[in-house]
């Protein structure tokens, strides 16, 4: 079990920012997120793009933000449980938590703190009704593991660059691969466009545009695939696999069954006092929180976890005074023994 | 002012008061009247939340490359597919007629 001072679920600016507020009370800090890499949206959606807002950054890059974010957390030693999802929450007869994720880490804390931004990430699910019946049936969202389809047909459906990647990877595997895409131009990395045109050529992936994944058949598993043509003509495809690459989409997930009070998508908050969910110990920051006067902004969130971190010390320390110092006075002592602080000057008599 | 018409999943009609002098768009119009309207990624054009068919004549601004990349991963996609975020509140949208596309999971 992971033991720690505070958990927070979201590693996303906010979530990452938190860490240094926490750390600053001599708090330890560990991440859960259902990403592989942390930074929520502005690594995963658009880490090339600039921000304009961050207070005392002209313009920084999402991706660097992030970067930034890491770097200035480093002395608190942060922990991190990545590619998981918090699934569940049980609150402990001495009012402590144990979180859960789906793949069954379990994390230990007093204090939980949720940045989940707008949700976790989950791939997007082509609107097909019975979809959800074949996952793991012979249908999947992600491939963990290529060789499951050797020698397997494959039905491939998207049309940006992880359909185009997987099709050219899973050529020189499957039995066979076919790539459906619902127009006729493809998006993705120029090099990929002309690797898979090479390999339709070869009679290593057959192509289908303007053509969409409209059905899906089988018993046990996953038999066959309707698919649809622009004409309206339809067709089946005998399949073993289909792998609709859609990208991802955040959904707030398991977290809205955690007894919080919801509203609008968002977790509601007392605003007026330190960001506390109706649980005692939960805190929720950032987008995925909502108070009068919200404003969905990265700055908010990053104030909203100073706060909070205040109330959050409270709770791990009952009865102890934290007086809030400044950085700029104290510096800041690591959890590595490292101290950062400003130069001292020194006082010369002549 | 212009005024826009919104179908919403319900198919109720909803008449939205739009200033064009705000910088705003499509999909903050609709969020601002509180219709279902996501905005997940907040109007980059990259999660298709706002997706809605344009029901009536007229002309809208070309489509740029972000928005067209995200109308080809999205679903329910149809020829009058538009993302309200990318519909900045001008003159010449007087009247516009839009429909909410479905949600998509």
């Amino acid at each position: 079990m992971i033991q720690t001072d505070i958990l927070i679920i979201g590693a996303g600016p906010v979530g990452l920012f938190t860490v240094f507020e926490a750390g600053l009370l001599k708090l330890k800090s560990h991440l859960i997120d259902a990403l592989p890499q942390p930074g929520g949206q502005c690594s995963e959606i658009y880490p090339k793009k600039p921000i304009y807002d961050i207070p005392g950054f002209p313009e920084v890059l999402a991706g660097d933000l992030v970067n930034n974010l890491m770097e200035q957390i480093k002395p608190f030693q942060p922990g991190f449980t990545l590619g998981e999802r918090a699934e569940t929450i049980e609150k402990q007869e001495d009012g402590t938590f144990v979180v859960t994720t789906n793949k069954g880490t379990k994390h230990h804390a007093p204090v939980l703190v949720i940045a989940g931004g707008l949700g976790s990430f989950e791939p997007r699910k082509p609107p097909i009704a019975n979809i959800t019946d074949f996952e793991d049936k012979g249908l999947a969202y992600f491939i963990r593991d290529p060789e499951i389809y050797r020698d397997k047909k494959v039905v491939i459906s998207g049309g940006g660059d992880s359909a185009l990647d997987w099709s050219i990877y899973l050529s020189d595997i499957a039995a066979e691969v076919s790539l459906v895409h619902r127009r006729k131009e493809f998006r993705g990395a120029l090099d990929s466009v002309e690797k898979v045109a090479e390999l339709v050529k070869e009679g290593k992936i057959s192509l289908l545009t303007e053509t969409e994944v409209t059905g899906l058949n089988g018993e046990e598993k996953l038999s066959s695939i309707e698919i649809t043509r622009k004409n309206k003509e339809k067709e089946q495809l005998e399949v073993d696999a289909f792998i609709p690459l859609f990208g991802l989409s955040p959904k707030l997930g398991p977290i809205a069954n955690w007894g919080l009070e919801i509203e609008k998508n968002a977790i509601k908050v007392n605003n007026a006092l330190d960001y506390s969910t109706n649980i005692p110990g939960i805190f929720a920051i950032g987008d995925v929180n909502t108070y009068p006067g919200k404003l969905k902004l990265i700055l908010c969130g990053f104030h909203e976890a100073a706060i909070m971190a205040q109330y959050a010390y409270n709770i791990i320390h009952p009865g102890k005074r934290y007086v809030m110092k400044y950085t700029t006075v104290n510096g800041i002592d690591g959890f590595d023994g490292q101290k950062k602080e400003a130069k001292k000057t020194v006082a010369v008599s002549i | 002012m212009i005024q826009i018409k919104v179908t919403d999943r319900e198919g109720n009609l909803h008449l939205l008061d739009g200033p064009i002098d705000m910088g705003l768009n499509v999909m903050e119009l609709c969020k601002a009247y509180e219709l279902p309207v996501e905005g997940t990624c907040g109007g980059m054009a990259m999660c298709a939340s706002c997706q809605c068919y344009v029901q009536s004549n007229h002309e809208l601004p070309e489509m740029r490359e972000a928005e067209e990349e995200m109308l080809d991963q999205a679903f329910f996609v149809a020829d009058n597919s538009r993302l309200g975020c990318q519909l900045s509140l001008t003159k010449s949208m007087n009247g516009l007629e839009l429909e909410l596309a479905p949600e998509s999971y």
